[in-house]
């Protein structure tokens, strides 16, 4: 089996080299760049906008065990039951258990990326429980049987022309190549999919904790309707997302919408409290929320990467971000890309495995300038090269930088290793060295100069 | 209390231990009054009002303000010929009753029970709403007051009929608002629409109407 390392080196390697696809990928995040500016110029001051989000965050994360206590109290009298998971299985087998119990033929789910991280369709599905899809983007990637490329545009690698393809293998329909047409094509045949299910499946945005509501930020009205329609409504998210005062969503939604897909306000945010009240027209009975731990507890015992839990999977790290433009989504391998995913896959999965996510880095630090709630996402990738040094010792690093390390500190052994250095350095490229091979299969060597520096500076001493 | 919460919180308490520092920020955003670094709100009444115009628009909303009931009645029935809106489904209320019952054709009103292929086949839903808020151009309905949770979301076309004091600045005053009008009873949904349903899942471009309205109408009485 592949690791992830090396499906990292084979699709980045494949990706980057595909000038047409990135090409459609900078087109693509090119209406997001000039909507983005447009929306956040209408801040009277977006510096100042960040920093309240970020202090919001800030403090239900460092005080979690309390408010967390406080929304669940707050959830639970607004007659909603909440379930605990440890972990990913937990969690599978909490949704699992309900959707059984609610004897339901039929599933519908928003989208909501804490499910990816648990693998829910999987387990769904191999229990016996037809699965749906109810985002056009993940209704799209669900009928290739592929992950989502971006957490936020799930088929953002896609072009008209195979969505078509596929619309037509799956569905029937005839081939188009109108977007407007083939969103039509999957209104047309989720609609019925809304009212025939028994359980509706959502992610929640926000738990907030003084009024004990869930928020579901959306688009397209399809999470509404998976709220809306059937009998049981079962929402999981993280235990990260809870906030003090419904008062920060002032701030936090038009943020989210703003930064991460250029809009002033994204088209749905709607805040659930509890099922169909007495009186209410419509409305499920039962009302489940599921907390996720799943190693959040781990990031939360990293004071210095602590602020990684402020999160609020806008997706504007990503959107900016070099090494996604050109890589791509798949090559992360991972339920969350980009330079977020980058810093909390190690902690989620394993530093030995993923640190290699925190190498495929420029350091331009775009990421942390485009962050609404100030992460230090580029620090982040740092410390986490740090401390894989530490998981994974590299024999090659330690031999290389010691006897650097030496050299640097002794000029004479230094200028007669640069001395070498001139001679042989046109053979380096026919040396089986690491990394070397690699780096020099797509550049070429700069010529090297005759002289060092100090040489150069001595002999214009003595003209 | 259930072994896996116990635990959870365990671990929390335990991690936050060690505590960390406050995020480095720009300024001191908390100290400036009404949150004057958030989009514009206006300053005078007017101001408001043409923002709120002005935002509809760009969402792609249809924004009428009328003078009164008569002519919000005259406005959504010449619509409703035009665009042969047939099959109309209401809440009752003091100001969607009158406006729905003048449509000729088959309107309905949810309250009483119904089945929920009843509401998919629908041409329209009618509703009010709670307030608008003229920041954002977001229309804010509740389960409770608005006709529960389907009437604004399944229909093709979603109508909404408000006064022109609902409109309320910004988020932070229409928050404060809910707080007084349900205490401590929030009603089970409560939903800003922003504009008619979209998405940009296909190649970033936009498409309206993805899973909800493709259609929303805002008909403010003065
Ligand atoms: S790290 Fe910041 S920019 Fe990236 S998704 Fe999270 S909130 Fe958005």
């Amino acid at each position: 089996m592949l690791n992830s390392k090396s499906i990292f080196i084979k699709e980045s390697t494949l990706t980057s080299a595909d000038g047409d696809q990135r090409q459609f990928i900078r087109t693509a995040l090119g209406g997001y760049y000039k909507n983005r500016d447009i929306y956040q110029a209408r801040y009277r001051n977006w510096e100042l906008a960040r920093d309240a989000a970020s202090l919001a965050k800030w403090s239900a994360v460092n005080n979690l065990a309390e408010v967390l206590e406080k929304f669940v109290a707050k959830f639970e009298s607004n007659g909603g039951k909440v379930h605990w998971a440890r972990d990913a299985a937990e969690a599978r087998k909490i949704i699992l258990d309900l959707v059984a119990k609610a004897n339901a033929t039929a599933v519908i789910k928003s989208k909501c990326m804490t499910t990816e991280e648990i693998h829910l369709n999987d387990a769904l599905e191999k229990a016996g429980f037809g699965v749906v899809e109810s985002d056009l983007g993940e209704f799209i990637q669900q009928l290739r049987g592929e992950a989502p490329y971006h957490f936020v545009f799930p088929c953002m690698h896609l072009k008209r022309e195979a969505i078509s393809e596929l619309f037509t293998k799956h569905l029937g329909t005839a081939p188009t190549d109108s977007p407007e047409e083939l969103t039509m094509i999957a209104r047309k045949h989720l609609r019925k999919l809304y009212i025939t299910a028994d359980v509706g499946i959502t992610g929640a945005n926000f738990l907030v904790a003084d009024t004990g509501q869930i928020s579901i930020t959306e688009n397209e009205g399809n999470a509404r309707l998976t709220a809306a329609m059937p009998r049981v409504h079962i929402a999981l998210s993280g235990i990260e997302k809870v906030i003090n005062t419904i008062d920060d969503l002032t701030v936090l939604l038009p943020m989210l919408a703003t930064a991460g897909a250029g809009q002033p306000m994204t088209c749905y945010n709607t805040l659930y409290a509890g099922p169909k009240k007495p009186g209410e027209l419509d409305g499920p009975e039962e009302f489940h929320l599921v907390l996720l731990d799943n190693a959040r507890t781990q990031i939360l015992a990293d004071p210095e990467q602590r602020d990684s839990l402020h999160c609020i999977r806008c997706g504007a790290c990503l959107n900016v971000c070099p090494i996604f433009k050109n890589i791509g989504g798949h090559a992360y391998g991972t339920t969350y890309q980009g330079p977020i995913g980058s810093v909390i896959t190690p902690h989620l999965r394993g530093l030995k495995d993923w640190n290699h996510l925190s190498g495929a880095s420029s350091l331009c630090g775009a990421c942390t300038d485009a962050c609404p709630v100030r992460i230090d996402l580029h620090h982040h990738l740092l410390q986490n090269r740090r401390n894989a040094v530490k998981v994974v010792p590299n024999l090659f690093d330690r031999v290389f930088h010691g006897t650097f390390n030496f050299v640097i500190q002794r000029p004479a052994l230094f200028s007669l290793g640069g001395k070498v250095f001139r001679k042989t350095f046109g053979l380096l490229k026919h040396l089986p060295l690491p990394y070397l091979g690699t780096w020099l299969k797509s550049r070429d060597l700069p010529a090297i100069p005759p002289k060092s520096f100090r040489e150069a500076w001595k002999d214009s001493k003595n003209v | 209390m259930s072994e896996a919460r116990k635990e959870i919180m365990g671990r929390i308490r335990e991690a936050l231990k060690t505590p960390s520092p406050k995020p480095h920020l720009k300024g001191e955003s908390s100290k400036v009054a009404g949150k004057a670094w958030l989009p514009e709100v206006g300053d005078t009444d007017a101001e408001t009002m043409a923002l709120l115009s002005d935002n509809l628009a760009k969402l792609k909303a249809s924004f009428h303000p009328v003078e009164n009931l008569d002519q919000a009645i005259a406005l959504v029935k010449d619509l409703a010929q035009k665009k042969n809106w047939k099959n109309i489904a209401y809440h009752k209320n003091e100001l969607v009753t009158p406006v729905a019952l003048a449509i000729a054709g088959n309107a309905w009103a949810v309250d009483e029970a119904f089945s929920k292929d009843k509401l998919e086949a629908a041409d329209v839903g009618l509703t009010s709403c709670v307030s608008i808020v003229a920041q954002f151009g977001a229309i804010l309905v509740s389960s409770e007051t608005s006709g529960g949770r389907g009437l604004s979301i399944l229909p093709p076309v979603h109508v909404v009929i408000a006064k022109a004091d609902q409109v309320v600045p910004d988020l932070a005053a229409c928050f404060a608002q809910i707080n007084v009008q349900f205490g401590g009873k929030m009603p089970s949904m409560l939903s800003f629409i922003t504009g008619p349903s979209r998405t940009g899942d296909i190649e970033r471009i936009l498409v309206l109407g993805a899973h909800g309205p493709k259609e929303l109408y805002l008909i403010l009485v003065r």
